[in-house]
């Protein structure tokens, strides 16, 4: 895909449009008894592609809303650039937005949808026509502009929709859990080109979703709400490797639980005396670890063994029965599962290196 | 596993064996069309074209004459005007209530009104807004000129059920709507008036069509509120007709009834030719 040099609608080019810095400045939103924000604040860096990951009705589509107009906060604003378009009409704010699915508009064909907001601003046919297909081409779709959205795939109609997201040259991009609908080998192809196409265009970009896969693989920086609080929000690495606390711990990726004793700043876990990331913390936790730093090694006097084992190219992830019976996750390298096949004895380390931990769950394991 | 090439289009025998038994299942509604329908059709037909024993087109020439043009004329008028302002009047009503807590109670009414006709809703208006009508007295309408007993009284009664009727027919049509689309034609940065002039109306124009037909059949075929309340002031086919073959006009001309049906039959026929190619270009984003 290659971005156009010119656009017909105006005086501004697609390639040229530059991103605008979005921030949320305490964003409190009720529906009945319901908080689905709860003071949100919240800073997107100018052409910066920003994931809002949380769980169903954690507040990430409630914000993207408040920024699109279509929600209007009880308190707090919303600021572009600096101005305050909390009050500004949904019709009149600078701002694309592709939509989960079936957003197109049934009557026009992908051409028309795609030029529909140069027709409401009475750019002539020719030239909006034009544009249409400039904006077809960049998504990949140069020949499908006479047809119906109902003869499009479903990744065919969101490309659509991403396209007339950009028509009018917003310098913010709303997207809202727009591949949720997709199957997931368009999933992942579809995410690489909207960030592609992103990181051509520079403009700032909110994607909602729920999925951290793709949160993690396509954003700068994520942002993890809960319960309408931001918990964290840096980028994809730092949220995996440093979550600030257990919740986006668990909610990012697999993460086992394993009963350790804490001692100040220090954790004895599996016979062994780690630092703790955090304050310092006494008595009976759970430590949290990532499968990844789980290290088994065959023993015939090993405590653990194997139980379950998952081939997936690359890796394995393999289930252990501790001697207490809780079991946990590892991944080791995919060759690696033939020794460690299901019945095998072995002994469990965890890497050196700092670890959460948290209140003890009633049951151990992962 | 693979199938051995030339297998994949070659129907099935116990398929090909289903598909006859389903052609079989649809006998008994041929038949009842064939007999509640048909039968009619060739006894009208055939009466259309007889008088006094031999063949002539003297009817159909009746038919299209004097008063009885005058009748059938009024029947389109009447009937036109109830369509059109019955889907107006119904467009607006349902899109009012479809989000509304008024939705289920409304929509429940519409179904009761949408049948509600015939002498018992003559007999309703009369004693509300006919001459001596409880309203017409307390508020003194006589004395304004008021007079339910013409073209826009019937009109009015008429679209007493045409309404709930339109009701009825586009509210899943305005459920059809999603939400979607209105918020995308916003942020486009659309009005609420260019949404339903760019999408909306466009997409609802399929079903108001064929409300607009539905509402115009009910009201070309309605007899008996008219025949209770406005006799012959009004002109109208169905009145005509039953005047036919009752005899009330001219004693040997009772056929000229079956050549009126026939008439109503050729406008009907005429009104879906108009339809049927509207309705196509409207829906064509839905082939």
């Amino acid at each position: 895909m290659t971005a156009p040099t010119t656009g017909a609608a105006g005086d501004v080019t697609t390639g040229a449009a530059a991103g605008a810095r979005v921030e949320f400045r305490g964003l409190y939103r009720r529906f009945g008894d319901t908080v689905a924000l709860d003071g949100l604040d919240l800073t997107v860096e100018p052409g910066e592609l920003l994931a809002l990951l949380g769980p169903s009705g954690c507040g990430k589509t409630t914000a993207l809303r408040c920024v699109a107009g279509f929600e209007h906060p009880d308190e707090g604003a919303v600021l572009v650039d600096g101005r305050d378009i909390t009050g500004v009409p949904a019709n009149r704010r600078d701002a694309g937005m592709v939509f989960q699915s079936y957003s197109l508009f049934p009557n026009l064909n992908a051409r028309d949808n795609v030029a529909f907001g140069l027709r409401v601003r009475k750019v002539a046919a020719a030239k909006r026509h034009a544009r249409a297909q400039e904006l077809l081409e960049l998504v990949g779709l140069p020949s499908v502009g006479e047809r119906y959205p109902h003869q499009l795939s479903g990744g065919q109609q969101q490309r659509v929709a991403l396209a007339r997201a950009l028509a009018l040259e917003p310098r913010v991009l709303l997207l809202d859990e727009p591949l949720s609908a997709l199957d997931a080998k368009v999933r992942v192809t579809l995410r690489e080109e909207i960030r592609r196409l992103q990181l051509s265009l520079g403009i700032t970009t909110i994607f909602v979703t729920h999925d951290q896969e793709e949160a993690l693989s396509i954003a700068d920086r994520v942002a993890v709400l809960r319960a309408g609080r931001l918990e964290q929000v840096t980028d994809p690495a730092t949220l995996y490797d440093r979550p600030a606390t257990p919740f986006v711990a668990e909610f990012v990726g697999t993460m086992n639980h394993i009963p350790g004793t804490a001692s100040g700043d220090r954790v004895t876990v599996l016979g062994r005396a780690l630092p703790v990331d955090g304050p310092a913390v006494h008595g009976n936790v759970d430590v949290l670890v990532r499968p990844e730093a789980v290290i088994l090694t065959p023993a015939s006097d090993g405590t653990a063994t194997v139980v379950a084992s998952s081939f997936r190219g690359s890796t394995a992830r393999l289930r252990v029965e501790l001697a207490d019976g809780s079991e946990l996750l590892a991944d080791v390298p995919g060759h690696d599962s033939v020794r460690l096949a299901p019945g095998v004895r072995v002994s469990v380390t965890l890497v050196d290196r700092p670890v959460l931990v948290s209140e003890p769950r009633v049951s151990a394991g992962a | 596993m693979s199938r051995p090439a030339g297998t994949a289009s070659a129907p099935a025998p116990g398929r090909s064996r289903r598909r006859s038994r389903g052609w079989i299942a649809t006998v008994p509604l041929l038949a009842f069309v064939a007999i509640v329908f048909g039968a009619p059709l060739v006894v009208l037909l055939g009466g259309t074209f007889v008088r006094q024993g031999q063949i002539t087109g003297e009817n159909l020439a009746e038919s299209l004459q004097g008063a009885y043009l005058t009748a059938l004329i009024g029947s389109v008028k009447l009937s036109a005007t109830v369509a059109g302002l019955g889907t107006v009047i119904g467009t607006f009503l349902a899109q009012a209530i479809v989000a509304s807590r008024l939705r289920e109670a409304v929509l429940t009414a519409s179904g009761v009104l949408a049948n509600f006709g015939g002498v018992p809703l003559a007999f309703a208006w009369i004693a509300t807004l006919g001459n001596s009508g409880v309203v017409t007295r307390v508020l003194g309408l006589g004395e304004h000129g008021w007079s339910l007993y013409n073209f826009w009284g019937l009109t009015l009664v008429y679209l007493y059920f045409s309404v709930p009727l339109m009701v009825l027919v586009i509210t899943p049509a305005l459920d059809g709507l999603r939400p979607q689309w209105r918020e995308a034609a916003l942020n486009n940065g659309a009005s609420a008036w260019q949404f339903w002039r760019y999408v909306g109306v466009p997409v609802l124009t399929p079903s108001l069509l064929g409300g607009v037909v539905l509402l115009f059949g009910s009201a070309f075929a309605a007899y008996a509120t008219a025949a209770a309340m406005v006799g012959t002031t009004v002109p109208l086919v169905t009145l005509q007709i039953a005047n036919a073959l009752t005899g009330n006009v001219l004693i040997g001309h009772e056929n000229v009834a079956l050549a009126l049906s026939l008439d109503m039959i050729v406008v009907a026929g005429l009104v879906m030719a108009v339809y049927l190619p509207l309705q196509r270009r409207s829906a064509r984003w839905l082939r």
